[in-house]
């Protein structure tokens, strides 16, 4: 043991029988550069970083949580509704009828329009709700808030991520406009064979009416997808092939449900980035990018809130243009 | 994640490409090399998997029987956005939803008569009430071709609400048509009675039988028949005037009974389902019109 430490314990043996203690008359030198540093260091910024040390510790899932009871209860909803005959959401996600309005997914409505080129009043009632309705809530909050395949997808991809870590796999990415490109080749598809081609692989559709109705043997398209997602390419259907992904993400253009950067605390690591499935939208957080002190996320975004989550200083949350102000 | 982390190489004004940007490295145009070969490869994947739902019709299937209303096939497929609500209406759950291999019809609707066959209990054609499509529908879109011979001369007759002030069904075109497809089989032609369960004990199909309840559909397996004369296809066909026995000559000259199917048919499989031989006598074409 060292002196200085012996000359403590001898000390401290005293203390016992009723000394006071008393200043140290000898330090050793490591902790004296500390002393000096603490004495030094602007004591507000050392609680400022042992605080975010701290955020960054506690793992919060609240918006996590939060997405994937409203998803398994949205589809839920679909299932007994039909199995205990309840009636009031009758359907799957391409079409469905809630309490006896129509609704119709935006996507399979398209398809049949350019396929049938006949539009009855119902398909159109049904498109314009579900337009509105996702024109309000974010768009693309469809895909990480309703869709089934994200859900499956998004633990394919814990799986993705697990295999990269352990250096067994390696994420090939793939060029994103190729999503643009299948977004127009299957309407192309749709007009030129009249056929709603592309409702024959969503595996959106597909899942949902597996749910609903049963598996089949169309869940092997979905479970190749998932393969090829977990061994090659990370979320590579909703990145880079899934049309309705990118139908619903016009349709959020305007949406005033989005997240917003505040730049003023970001500390610039980039985690968010890194957990989310279009790290393009949130280029803004890069260090120096920022145009504002305040920007909202693009309309490829998700509205997930994984970086919500996983943010420890709070510069990415959910925002409602024009609601923040009036409260 | 990489291809987002990289910084960006700022546009280049025009006219100055060459000097604005360097020369890339050998491992970054390697990178992207592969990058475009992985998208060519993902781009022929998804859409030869979209294409590949074509191989079901180029291969001609037998065609299916679609629900009451449907549009002509190529029109319904295109048409039918695979939601199913036409399967959650249905009283007798005669509706399935085609998988895999009807390709591009996957998720869409048909019927198969033999193992439940759509007997109109819901005495309103409520498939096509349910359709947000109008794939299945009460008056086809006058742009649409109408063949001759699919449609009814009249609204069918059900004769189970033959005595309401309204009782006609709304169907404007047939579903199909019965034919006696194996005379050799068929009880009526033998001469043959038949007692006991339509189609055995383990039938799961069901049926109104207006006899028995007038709202609620019963299982076949639970109706116990005893006829002298086996005329059970006329005697459950739910549609006024579609099916009677009748003599007729038989190829050999002689005089037989048999069932004959009339134009009122509609193709609603009621007549498949029940026969009580193995494979079934009589049995609906799909999408056949009527032929005088």
């Amino acid at each position: 043991m060292k002196a200085i430490l012996m000359r403590r314990f001898l000390e401290q043996i005293l203390v016992m029988f009723g000394r006071e203690p008393k200043k140290p008359e000898a330090i050793g030198e490591e902790a004296q550069k500390i002393h000096l540093l603490k004495r030094t260091t602007n004591k507000e910024k050392l609680q400022a970083a042992a605080a975010h040390a701290e955020a960054h510790m506690s793992t919060s899932h609240k918006w996590r949580n939060r997405r994937w009871v409203t998803l398994a209860l949205v589809n839920l909803f679909f299932v007994f509704s039909f199995h205990y005959d309840i009636q009031i959401l009758e359907g799957a996600l391409t079409a469905s009828r809630f309490i006896g309005f129509h609704l119709i997914d935006l996507n399979a409505a398209l398809q049949v329009m350019l396929a049938h080129r006949n539009i009855i009043t119902n398909l159109l009632i049904g498109t314009f709700t579900v337009l509105v309705l996702w024109m309000l809530f974010g768009g693309r909050s469809f895909c990480s808030w309703v869709c089934p395949y994200h859900l499956l997808a998004e633990w394919a991809e814990k799986i993705h991520l697990w295999l990269v870590r352990e250096k067994l796999v390696t994420d090939a990415p793939v060029d994103r406009r190729l999503r643009t490109v299948f977004w127009i080749v299957f309407a192309f598809l749709a007009v030129a064979t009249g056929y709603t081609v592309y409702e024959a692989i969503s595996p959106t559709g597909i899942v949902s009416r597996a749910l609903i109705y049963g598996p089949g043997l169309a869940l092997l398209w979905v479970l190749a997808l998932l393969v090829f997602e977990v061994f090659f390419s990370r979320r590579a259907w909703c990145r880079y092939a899934c049309p309705i992904g990118l139908t619903y993400g016009v349709v959020g253009i305007l949406s005033p449900l989005r997240i917003k950067y505040s730049l003023e605390n970001c500390y610039h690591e980039g985690n968010c980035r890194k957990v989310c499935l279009v790290p393009h939208v949130l280029d803004t957080v890069i260090k120096g990018r920022a145009v504002h002190t305040e920007v909202p996320i693009g309309p490829d975004c998700t509205r997930c809130g994984l970086c919500v989550d996983v943010c420890p200083t709070g510069s990415l949350t959910y925002d409602v243009k024009g609601l923040s102000k009036l409260l | 994640m990489s291809q987002d982390e990289t910084p960006d190489t700022p546009p280049a004004p025009a006219g100055k490409a060459a000097k604005a940007r360097p020369p890339l490295s050998r491992s970054r145009r390697q990178e992207l090399r592969r990058k475009l070969l992985r998208t060519v490869l993902l781009t022929g994947g998804v859409v030869g998997a979209g294409l590949s739902g074509f191989l079901p019709l180029i291969y001609a299937r037998k065609p299916r029987l679609r629900p009451p209303g449907a549009l002509d096939e190529k029109d319904f497929l295109a048409s039918c956005i695979k939601c199913g609500q036409c399967v959650q209406v249905c009283p007798v759950d005669a509706i399935k939803l085609a998988d895999l291999v009807d390709g591009v019809g996957v998720g869409a609707p048909y019927i198969d008569a033999r193992t439940q066959a759509c007997d109109f209990s819901c005495d309103a054609v409520q498939c096509i009430l349910a359709c947000p499509t109008g794939s299945l529908t009460y008056t086809k879109p006058a742009f649409l071709d109408v063949r001759p011979g699919a449609p009814l001369a009249a609204k069918p007759i059900l004769l189970a609400k033959e005595n309401d002030p309204e009782p006609t069904l709304n169907l404007a075109e047939r579903m199909g048509v019965a034919r006696l497809t194996r005379p050799e089989m068929c009880l009526a032609i033998k001469g043959k009675g038949f007692k006991g369960p339509a189609r055995g004990h383990t039938f799961r199909g069901k049926m109104r039988y207006m006899r028995i309840d007038r709202w609620k559909p019963v299982r076949i397996a639970e109706v116990r028949y005893e006829v002298a004369e086996c005329d059970l296809c006329v005697r459950e066909c739910p549609v006024k005037g579609a099916i009677s026995i009748e003599t007729v000559y038989a190829p050999d000259g002689s005089l037989r009974k048999s069932p004959v199917v009339h134009e009122p048919c509609v193709g609603c499989g009621v007549c498949e389902m029940i026969c009580p031989t193995e494979p079934g006598s009589i049995e609906i074409v799909p999408r056949e019109v009527w032929r005088t």
